[in-house]
């Protein structure tokens, strides 16, 4: 008995739904839909982690010895995002940025790495990428 | 007016034992052969103290790896250069380090004023060690002038920073927006005018600063804001050549007379301006880039240079570590400095594009 008012009642709903999908326009129930304030606002959200990034990239405490690594990376040059993944000779393997990070991390700056999903890890990257806008990505080039 | 570093008469023990010789000589050729010299060309060691009696280990290696082997030398260079940031942040640990260091040169040693060296207290402990920070000198028909290129506009040296630290911290960011243009400034300019009054005008100069006496890049101070008058009073000599630092990479250019050419740093290399894809720079187009270093040897890109003078031109030896060594010499029949393996563009091999 129960079953059957479930059934009943489901059916309905769906009629329902459906009635009101048809009636109202399509634009109006499209997820995607955004406006020049979300474009502001996700911009801004994007560069307060680009400017973290950079203040991590100038920073002498991200090591142990007070290195920076704008001392030898000024403006992020001559890091190659856009060739990442690739094939780091020196390591034998194939390689993501971040791993990359992490090496200087470890062996100039004389520090510890980083987690991988670390905030202070996605801000630095931001930052690397962000300088290196309208490069064409080339993984793998060497 | 002549001054020098301090000299100690103490051969690096074991220095024998080390391998080729990353050495970039300067030699100055004549005409006459009796008149060709070499000097030796130590720069940017940026010398980094971190507590107690620590520094930071890489540059420390950098430094005495050049000492060492400018000491090897054979036959003796006349003298050496130094030519500036011998610290990184103006310290006295620093520059007291650093000149321990030095001190093991076996030769007499002439130092360059950099901005790692001055905007901590405005060159006052570098000038208790080194002396003026203008002077120059005669050597063997040369007419040597050494300036101190990093001055700034005033405002921004007295009034803009809360400490002599700030001052310095923002000094030293080579990418810093908060920096500011190097200059010789007018002081220098009408001390150099009045020096090189008393020169013949065939007289080889060969003048030292740390900045480039020329306009490469200025977001990097790749640049000094009174380069054109300072290359005016250059330009009336027959044969004048700037030798400069700050950019720890292999550069050089001719400009009317006027030859120019880089030095490496023993610390760390360099990018070129036009590795970093947002600048616009002026890389000389005679330049053929040094290969692009590999961190995973830490003094690749680095080293120093030896150089011959000869009829007042300079030859300069760059001695690589990790990297096959490379010479760059003035060649009279085109009139200006040219790489002697690379130039050609059939010649260039894969690193040398920067990207």
């Amino acid at each position: 008995m129960s079953t059957k008012i479930f059934v009943i009642l489901f059916a309905t709903t769906a009629l329902v739904l459906l009635t009101v999908v048809m009636f109202f326009p399509q634009s109006e129930t499209q997820a995607d839909e955004f406006t020049e304030q979300d474009l502001a606002r996700w911009q801004e959200e994007f560069m307060s982690v680009v400017n973290k990034g950079r203040e991590l990239w100038v920073s002498p405490d991200l090591g142990t010895n007070g290195v920076a690594c704008a001392q030898c990376h000024p403006n992020a040059a001559n890091t190659h995002p856009e060739t990442y993944p690739k094939f780091q000779q020196q390591l034998g393997k194939v390689i993501a940025l971040r791993d990359m990070i992490n090496w200087c991390l470890i062996n100039p700056l004389e520090g510890k790495k980083l987690a991988l999903d670390d905030p202070r890890m996605v801000a630095i990257e931001a930052y690397v990428t962000y300088e290196r806008r309208g490069v064409p990505l080339e993984p793998g080039k060497h | 007016m002549t001054h020098s570093c301090l000299t100690r008469r103490d051969f690096m023990k074991g220095a024998a034992a080390l391998g080729a010789l990353p050495v970039s000589m300067v030699e100055l050729t004549f005409a006459d052969a009796r008149e060709n010299f070499t000097f030796a060309y130590i720069s940017d060691a940026h010398i980094q103290y971190i507590s107690g009696n620590k520094f930071v280990r890489n540059w420390d290696r950098g430094l005495i790896r050049a000492v060492a082997e400018t000491n090897l030398l054979n036959p003796k260079p006349d003298f050496v250069v130094f030519g500036g940031d011998l610290a990184q942040l103006g310290m006295k640990e620093e520059l007291d380090h650093g000149a321990e260091m030095l001190s093991k040169l076996d030769y007499k040693t002439y130092c360059v004023m950099g901005e790692h060296d001055y905007y901590l207290d405005l060159g006052k402990y570098w000038s208790k060690l080194y002396g003026p920070h203008y002077y120059s000198w005669d050597h063997k028909g040369v007419h040597f002038v050494t300036l101190n290129s990093i001055l700034t506009y005033d405002d921004w040296t007295h009034e803009r920073w809360p400490t002599a630290m700030q001052r310095m911290i923002e000094m030293a960011g080579l990418d810093n927006p908060n920096g500011s243009p190097f200059m010789v400034g007018e002081e220098q300019r009408k001390w150099l005018a009045k020096d090189l009054a008393k020169v013949s005008k065939d007289t080889p100069i060969v003048l030292f600063s740390h900045s480039p006496i020329q306009k490469i890049y200025k977001g990097w101070n790749f640049w000094t804001e009174d380069a054109e008058e300072v290359q005016a009073l250059l330009q009336p000599f027959t044969t004048a050549t700037v030798v400069y630092g700050h950019v720890h990479q292999i550069q050089y250019n001719q400009i009317g007379n006027l030859s120019f050419n880089a030095v490496m740093a023993t610390a760390w290399p360099w990018p070129y301006p036009q590795s970093y894809a947002q600048a616009e720079s002026f890389l000389p187009k005679l330049t053929v880039p040094m290969n692009r270093a590999d961190p995973f040897f830490e003094r690749d890109a680095t080293g120093w240079q030896l150089i011959d003078v000869h009829s007042g031109r300079v030859a300069l030896h760059y001695k690589l570590y990790n990297n096959a060594d490379r010479t760059v010499a003035f060649n009279p029949a085109t009139g200006r400095p040219e790489d002697r393996t690379y130039q050609a563009a059939e010649n260039r091999i894969s690193p040398q594009l920067h990207y």
